[in-house]
């Protein structure tokens, strides 16, 4: 189940807001499509981001994926437990495999994601 | 079952040669006393190397070599990679000793035969492309891709138009398109498919504008469909005053029926290690010669191969607007000479037939196989096509799996994971070279895999079982590589 608490995007990929600290990761369903993943590249705290452009990739055993910021803002921590241990994106992808955290310039983009409920039902069109 | 082969250093034994030199019969001199010091290793080199008998290095090699898989053991359909068998004859005249023996400074008055089949091979790829200017040059597919685009980047710049930073990919492009271009400084614009398979024409409308360098695709497409909109995709493109890049990848089912340089491209790459027959994947070096149309001609690679009015040839050298080098020396010739062989053995209508043949096979497999898998694109493929295995969701089987599986009843899997467009791919080329025998026993292969994913899960989940190395670690392997031998 994906939690309430966040939003999603096509692109498999959610963000959860505290405060104007915004964390983003891959959804369940992306690690399961993506398969056991090998190897997690992430930019270095204190660096930007930009909405809608990469940060860092996700490499599986069938593919890398670009990961992509769902604000922009600036880095202000990096899950350097994923970079040792990458299966924590297959295993627990909304809880210990999280990727970074964003302070957010401005969290309006947020608003053009999908809710959880949402994010469901977008799952259940791309399968048919 | 066959344990694997021991590394050369584990067969070793002190002492043991393959070869007894003659006592030396001149004086013996110290090498401290030939090379300075400071410059000798201070390893002890004997005892790091193998030590082996002839009859055991002969038995380890060929011990390997029956390990492998190649077109020379079985079918191999692997999509994109246009796997067709290779004529032995091409390599017994890549061998004749006319051009092995050649120098690659010898004069031009003696290496003129040489000269002749390059010219005349660059005249084929024109008359098969519709281009009117050929290099032989790129050493391969890639590096083909890279001397086109930066041909594109020359021919902007001399026309002094600067504003030209983007390149238009589909998202169903060879990862090797977006690389090239990122490569030679150009931004990415990435434009979607459509539900048929093709470019998004009102996507593609959309991205363009007068800062577009080029669009680069393949057609027919890596789901192994030919675009039907591709005249108005070449034209929207140069409404823009961008050029049209070719990647000839997918050339093998087009050969003598539809041409690039007819449907608008400006610039071609051809894989002969694909499309001519010659061998790759680890059996020999591949070559992407690119062609171009009368515009773009004097931005090409030198050296030319140039026919002179008396009937000799030269490598013109004086071409001031050309890309200049793009590999040592004129390219990998060795080659040219088998995709020669091949062209000259086949001939035109050959060459129509052998597209036409890949077609067939690969709508033959298709129709047969839709009725077991998911087919995501419902059409007439070209010469290689996708299915995946949806229908069998619940069963937990994945592409992998079937991949893993296949490896069981002896045939090399097809290409999987790619297009990403499509989920769980599984991308089959079958090639001309097959038999309607072959093709049948591996559609049988695939039906009955697929049975066994609903019945016998596990036997799929866990495959290969009979391979000498079965499942591998890919995990492990990726994360925790072992990459060298340590004298333990």
């Amino acid at each position: 189940m994906n939690p309430v608490d966040m939003k999603y995007n096509k692109d498999h990929e959610y963000a959860k807001v505290e405060g104007n600290i915004v964390t983003f990761g891959i959804t369940d369903h992306a690690q399961e499509s993506l398969g056991d993943v090998v190897f997690v590249e992430l930019p270095d705290e204190g660096s930007m981001v930009t909405v809608g452009e990469s940060y860092g990739t996700v490499e599986s055993v069938k593919a890398v994926s670009d990961i992509s910021a769902s604000i922009s803002g600036k880095i202000v921590e990096v899950n350097t437990l994923v970079l040792d241990a990458p299966d924590l994106l297959n295993s627990d992808p909304y809880g210990e495999g999280w990727l970074i955290k964003v302070a957010a310039d401005d969290l309006a983009p947020l608003k053009n994601m999908m809710t959880a409920a949402e994010y469901e039902t977008f799952l259940l069109e791309e399968e048919h | 079952m066959r344990t694997l082969e021991p590394l050369l250093f584990e067969l070793s034994a002190s002492g043991r040669s393959a070869v007894s030199l003659p006592a030396c019969d001149v004086p013996e001199v110290p090498v401290e006393m030939m090379i300075p010091k400071h410059m000798l290793s201070q390893q002890e080199l004997d005892s790091h190397l193998p030590e082996l008998a002839e009859v055991d290095v002969v038995r380890h090699f060929t011990r390997l070599s029956t390990f492998n898989y190649g077109l020379d053991t079985g079918f191999y359909p692997l999509g994109s990679c246009t796997m067709k068998y290779n004529p032995k004859v091409n390599e017994r005249l890549a061998r004749l000793p006319g051009f092995t023996a050649l120098h690659p400074y010898q004069p031009e008055s003696m290496t003129q035969g040489a000269l002749q089949l390059m010219a005349e091979l660059q005249d084929d790829f024109c008359e098969l492309t519709g281009m009117d200017g050929f290099t032989l040059q790129p050493a391969a597919g890639a590096h083909g891709e890279m001397t086109g685009m930066l041909i594109i980047k020359a021919y902007h710049e001399h026309r002094q138009d600067n504003k030209r930073t983007k390149v238009i990919v589909p998202d169903s492009a060879h990862g090797t398109n977006p690389a090239t271009a990122a490569m030679v400084g150009y931004d990415i614009i990435q434009v979607p498919s459509n539900e048929r398979g093709g470019v998004d024409l009102e996507a593609l409308k959309k991205a363009v504008n007068d800062e577009v360098a080029a669009l680069m695709l393949t057609n027919p497409n890596t789901v192994g469909l030919f675009d039907e909109n591709i005249l108005e995709i070449t034209k929207v493109i140069h409404d823009v005053g961008g050029l049209l890049y070719y990647d000839g990848a997918n050339t093998n089912a087009i050969m003598g029926i539809a041409r690039p340089g007819d449907m608008g491209f400006d610039i071609v790459h051809l894989n002969l290690h694909k499309t001519f027959s010659t061998p790759h994947g680890g059996g020999g070096p591949g070559s992407g010669p690119v062609g171009v149309k009368e515009f773009l001609v004097p931005f090409l690679p030198k050296p030319m191969v140039i026919r002179q009015d008396d009937g000799t040839f030269t490598l013109e050298e004086n071409l001031p607007l050309s890309i200049g080098r793009v590999r040592s020396f004129y390219a990998n010739f060795s080659v040219l000479v088998k995709a020669y062989a091949y062209i000259r053995s086949l001939g035109g209508q050959g060459l129509k037939a052998a597209s036409e043949n890949a077609v067939l096979n690969a709508n033959y497999l298709m129709s047969i196989l839709k009725e077991h898998y998911f087919l995501p694109f419902e059409r007439v493929c070209k010469h290689e096509f996708i299915i995946t295995p949806k229908n069998l969701k619940s069963t937990g089987v994945h592409t992998l799996d079937i991949a893993k599986r296949i490896l069981d009843y002896g045939y090399h899997p097809p290409t999987i994971y790619f297009p990403m467009i499509v989920e769980e791919a599984m991308m089959i080329e079958p090639t001309e070279t097959e038999s309607v025998e072959t093709l049948d026993e591996f559609a049988q292969v695939l039906i009955r895999i697929a049975e066994e994913a609903r019945s016998e899960t596990d036997l799929v989940k866990n495959a290969p079982h009979t391979t000498l190395v079965t499942r591998l670690d890919e995990v492990s392997a990726s994360r925790k590589p072992n990459l060298r031998w340590r004298n333990s």
